[in-house]
């Protein structure tokens, strides 16, 4: 695939809670249309760098690159850097006093500014194109785990991001219903949304990702192409990894 | 025993004002109650540890002892220090102070219940943090704590009776010394009751139209019906 110029760049990256150091240094450069697929054992310091790159964890140093910009550490860079990135989570975190279709249209009317009509009618694409349109006026308790993953997926393309962020995102979900999530998913990865997704959906992994990194007590240990990861060329370490995962 | 009598007092200037005061007393102490309770609230949610402190010191203080202590304390001790308030004003104060010390608490768990998970999502989209507070997380903690709250403007109305030791011209006190003067108990506490009774309905009826206004399925059957009138109106162009 082309090496275009990095879309979003970490830069020695670290965290530290307290006395613990989550990322000792982490570097990470994602290319436009690119999608890449961070696994590791729990604990290994994956969510917490995802959270580091749009800035909802401040890195205690390193930098974060936009587009080849280094984000300033100010709130307000913060807050522009995140309308650019769209974010999904573990346990969905739709806004329970909302229906699906007012889930997806909060940020635009309030972010962006765009009318309550607009705002509307950019919903119910969005709710067709993760294939719950039916859905608009359902609230999430209404919701199964998969739909309501997938609202949270319309929710943050609403704001037309140019990076998509995934923080294991079927981690919760019934068996039957991660395939619907990872689906919509590895379509938007087809049409070349650019993403970085924490997941032990190994499947999807090879399905969707271009690149395959992994981690452990929160440094990079490797970095691969996923033709060459599935294709065998893996260190020592995270084969053990695999192994033990896919048992 | 004359209903006459209890007719003639429910419509007497008397037993009205009485009422007006009783109403002004409880709605006034309920706002200040409410203020208090958020600055509390937010004090003890302080990364500060002192503020954090000031605030269990101020709901020990108010919770612990008798409201009627602190009325009585605040309109005879503060005089000493040359703070010379009205029985009216003292009586605010005291219900004002003694309910903000529960009001916290209630709001607290409102605050509370709406989980970080949600306030980091909001984040996420780019909202900042004021937007965050304004759309995710009142609208979610409003819902959450209005039955208490209503359950307090209840006992805000009938707590107010106390102020009349302080001699504030409230209902009960009006009541008392109407029936004083002739002995006519039953008919003047007998009017006076229903005007708490009337009260009380007035802003339960209130809670309960706030609770349908603010739950969003209900709010959603309504846009369902509007819309489903409007597909029965023949539509009209008027450009």
């Amino acid at each position: 695939m082309t090496r275009d110029k990095p879309l979003i760049e970490a830069v020695g990256v670290e965290k530290r809670f307290g006395g613990y150091t989550a990322l000792k240094g982490c570097s990470m450069a994602v290319a436009p249309g690119e999608t890449v697929v961070l696994i590791g054992p729990s604990g290994s310091g994956k969510s917490t760098f995802l959270r580091c790159i749009n800035l909802l964890e401040p890195p205690d140093s390193g930098s974060i690159l936009f587009k080849g910009k280094e984000v300033g550490r100010d709130f307000a860079s913060a807050v522009r850097l995140r309308r650019e990135i769209g974010m999904v989570f573990q346990n969905f975190e739709l806004f329970q006093h909302l229906d699906a279709a007012e889930n997806i249209m909060l940020a635009p009317m309030k972010v962006l500014g765009l009318s309550r009509h607009d705002a509307h009618d950019i919903a119910l694409g969005l709710l067709a194109k993760v294939r719950i349109r039916d859905k608009a006026d359902s609230y999430p308790d209404e919701l199964s785990g998969g739909q309501q993953q997938r609202v949270a997926i319309a929710r943050a393309l609403a704001m037309k991001p140019a990076v998509m962020l995934y923080d294991e995102p079927t981690s919760a979900l019934d068996p039957e219903m991660i395939r619907e999530v990872l689906d919509v998913m590895a379509d938007l990865s087809a049409e070349g949304m650019t993403s970085v997704v924490v997941t032990h959906e190994m499947g999807f992994a090879k399905r969707a990702a271009d690149r395959i990194v992994f981690m452990e007590a929160g440094e990079i240990v490797e970095t691969r192409a996923s033709a060459d990861f599935f294709g065998g060329a893996v260190g020592a370490r995270a084969r053990q990894f695999l192994d033990q995962i896919l048992h | 025993m004359s209903f006459q009598l209890v007719l003639d007092y429910l419509v007497s200037p008397a037993f009205f004002h009485g009422a007006l005061i009783t109403l002004l007393l409880t709605v006034t102490a309920l706002v200040f109650g409410i203020v208090a309770g958020l600055v509390i609230a937010l004090l003890q949610e302080a990364r500060f540890a002192p503020l954090r402190g000031l605030a269990l010191v101020y709901v020990w203080l108010f919770r612990g002892t008798p409201v009627l202590f602190q009325i009585i304390f605040i309109y005879n001790v503060l005089p000493g220090f040359g703070i010379r308030l009205s029985a009216f004003l003292s009586a605010v104060i005291a219900l004002s102070l003694n309910e903000g010390a529960y009001m916290a608490e209630i709001l607290r768990s409102g605050l509370r219940a709406v989980t970080r998970g949600q306030r980091t999502a909001a984040l996420a989209l780019g909202l900042t943090r004021g937007g965050v507070m304004r759309h995710i997380v009142l609208p979610q903690a409003m819902r959450i704590v209005l039955p208490p709250i209503g359950n307090q403007m209840i006992g805000m109305l009938k707590t107010s009776a106390l102020v009349s030791v302080v001699a504030v011209e409230e209902l009960l006190l009006v009541a008392n010394q109407t029936a004083s003067a002739n002995f006519r108990y039953f008919e003047a506490l007998s009017a006076a009751g229903i005007y708490y009774l009337a009260l009380s309905t007035i802003f339960m009826a209130g809670q309960a139209w706030l609770e349908r206004t603010l739950d969003p399925k209900r709010s959603r059957a309504r846009k369902q019906r509007r819309t489903g009138l409007k597909a029965l109106i023949p539509t009209v162009d008027i450009r």
